[in-house]
């Protein structure tokens, strides 16, 4: 091929195009690293033992996020227990059993738009049905399960994708030694697909981590102290309702920044922990 | 004895009909082969013989298959001893993502089997009759998967003999397999007729008059010939028979 000298109008374009994009990915960069250096700068100094390890009191004179960091861990547990047998059934059920294709395509795609949904009308359902019709006031309770009804299609559809991928060869194997579904199931699929029902698990603690507006309405802004056992069936905020709260409400930036600091974290850890599982599992399926 | 009698058997697909009158009797301890071109039906018709089609959403069966004596299609025969009794090896090694042991134990502890020493013997006596004891006995724990394709193939073997079949089908189980491997595999299905009906189906004609007794060909979904295997292949009765064998179509 002849080597020809580009024309210097398409040279000057080359060369401004890789500008700007340099510049985008540059600006881009430079605001995340602000964003994150400003929340940690401002945050990581107001992290302190007494902060984390006392609650709210004008007696004391402490601001602690104690009880909003056990809430945040009891609204994760008690929104996990319940959202996983039922999304990793309904999978189980929408892929392997149910007989009509229509209705099942139909309710993916139901559960697609669900997940779409801004969270703030979650918030809004959640409230009259759970804490007005179903008369559980403003709980934690209440909370976990608007955030159930909220994660129950990220859990399906993730379970469902990981349930498909399963190669219907094993399947055929274990029913040609006369296993029955119920096993076939058990033993050889859904090993095979716990890779998705825990990365659909960790998507849903992060969404939970970062979830404020439905637990404002559900779960309320309370900064007591609960008890092991009734905590579930008090009003409490978890650590970003309270990030909202101490900064919007009470003025206390500090104590804010302190929560932001920590949720982004806690975020970071998350992420890393969805990677991570995504990598041993690769590595496990491959040998 | 037959131990095996297939009766007029029709198969559809929702509309296609890929079975056509099907007659077929098939001797206890002896090979068939079933040959024929792509597509005319020979998986189809291995795997209503342990009613794998069970599993495929708009499958009409009509006409009859009879497992030693008794009509398998009948209203309550227990399918799961069914396939315990007539297993199957399919054409593409499918060993489950486990140990070498677990693939093997899978199917007597699916039928019941707990204990331990009953299931190691259970391991080791079907991994020998499958000739590749010697190759995993050192890894027993490791992974399936990790074995080579041939490895696999006989692991496979192993596995559907673990459950103390009477039968054995296995589609195209070399199709996928390096010759050596596949002169393994043919060495150790000729020796497995002292003891279990093997039904082979097969593309490699050489394949088919080095291990089967009887032959059947298939076409478009028909049973054209079915026959002592020397017979078919050195004086076959039809002409489509002919065409077939000789390489002119197919
Ligand atoms: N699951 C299925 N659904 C619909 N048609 C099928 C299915 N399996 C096979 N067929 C059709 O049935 C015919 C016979 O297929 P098959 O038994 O696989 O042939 P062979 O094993 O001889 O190559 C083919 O026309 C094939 O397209
Ligand atoms: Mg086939």
């Amino acid at each position: 091929m002849q080597h020809n000298p580009l024309p210097a109008r398409r040279k000057a374009y080359i060369g401004t195009m890789r500008m700007l994009m340099w510049i985008s990915v540059a600006i881009a960069g430079a605001l995340v690293l602000f964003l994150v250096g400003y929340v940690l700068v401002k945050g990581i100094p107001n992290i302190t033992w007494e902060l984390l390890s006392t609650k709210p009191s004008y007696l004391d004179g402490t601001i602690g996020i104690l009880p909003n960091i056990l809430n945040t861990v009891y609204i994760i547990l008690a929104t996990l227990v319940v959202v996983l047998p039922l999304g990793v059934g309904a999978a189980i059920y929408l892929t392997e059993y149910a007989g009509n294709q229509k209705i099942v395509g139909m309710i993916e795609y139901a559960a697609e738009t669900l997940s779409g949904i801004p969270s703030i009308i979650y918030g809004l359902v959640g409230m009259l049905f759970f804490c007005q019709f179903m008369n559980m006031q403003t709980s934690l309770l209440a909370g976990s399960l608007t955030l159930v009804i909220m994660n129950l299609p990220t859990i399906m559809r993730t379970t469902q994708e990981s349930l498909k991928t399963v190669p219907q060869s094993y399947r055929e194997g274990a029913f040609g030694l006369g296993a029955g579904k119920w096993r076939v199931i058990r033993t050889v699929v859904l090993p095979g697909c716990v890779d998705g029902i825990v990365t659909g698990c960790i998507l849903a603690i992060g969404r939970i981590l970062g979830e404020s507006a439905a637990l404002l309405f559900t779960a309320g802004f309370a900064h007591a102290l609960n008890g092991l056992f009734d905590g579930l069936t008090s009003a409490g905020a978890t650590l970003t309702v309270a990030l909202y709260v101490y900064a919007k409400e009470q003025g206390e930036f500090d104590v804010a920044f302190a929560i932001a600091a920590i949720l982004m974290v806690l975020t970071v850890l998350v992420n890393l922990c969805a990677a991570l599982v995504g990598k041993y599992f690769k590595r496990k399926n491959s040998v | 004895m037959n131990i095996i009698t297939a009766k007029d058997l029709c198969l559809w697909y929702d509309t296609l009909q890929a079975l056509k009158n099907i007659d077929v009797e098939i001797p206890e301890k002896t090979i068939t082969a079933l040959i024929g071109p792509s597509g005319c039906g020979k998986s189809t018709f291995l795997k209503t013989l342990n009613r794998m089609n069970d599993l495929i959403p708009g499958v009409k069966i009509t006409g009859s298959v009879c497992y030693q004596g008794k009509e398998i299609y009948a209203p309550g025969v227990d399918v799961s001893e069914l396939r315990r009794q007539i297993g199957m090896v399919f054409q593409k090694p499918n060993p489950f993502p486990m140990s070498v042991y677990d693939n093997v134990a899978y199917g007597p502890r699916t039928h019941g089997i707990t204990s331990r020493v009953k299931l190691n013997e259970i391991v080791e006596r079907s991994l020998r009759n499958a000739v590749i004891w010697d190759e995993v006995k050192d890894r027993l724990r490791k992974n399936a998967l990790g074995l080579s394709g041939g490895q696999q193939q006989r692991l496979c073997i192993a596995r559907a003999l673990a459950v103390e079949p009477q039968v054995l089908l296995m589609d195209e189980p070399t199709s996928a397999l390096d010759p050596i491997s596949t002169s393994k595999i043919e060495e150790l299905v000729t020796s497995l007729k002292e003891k279990y009906t093997i039904v082979i189906v097969t593309h490699n004609m050489q394949q088919a008059v080095r291990i089967s007794d009887q032959t059947a060909f298939f076409l478009l979904g028909e049973l054209i010939e079915y026959g002592n295997t020397e017979q078919m292949f050195s004086k076959p009765k039809e002409k489509r028979t002919e065409g077939y064998i000789t390489g002119r179509f197919g």
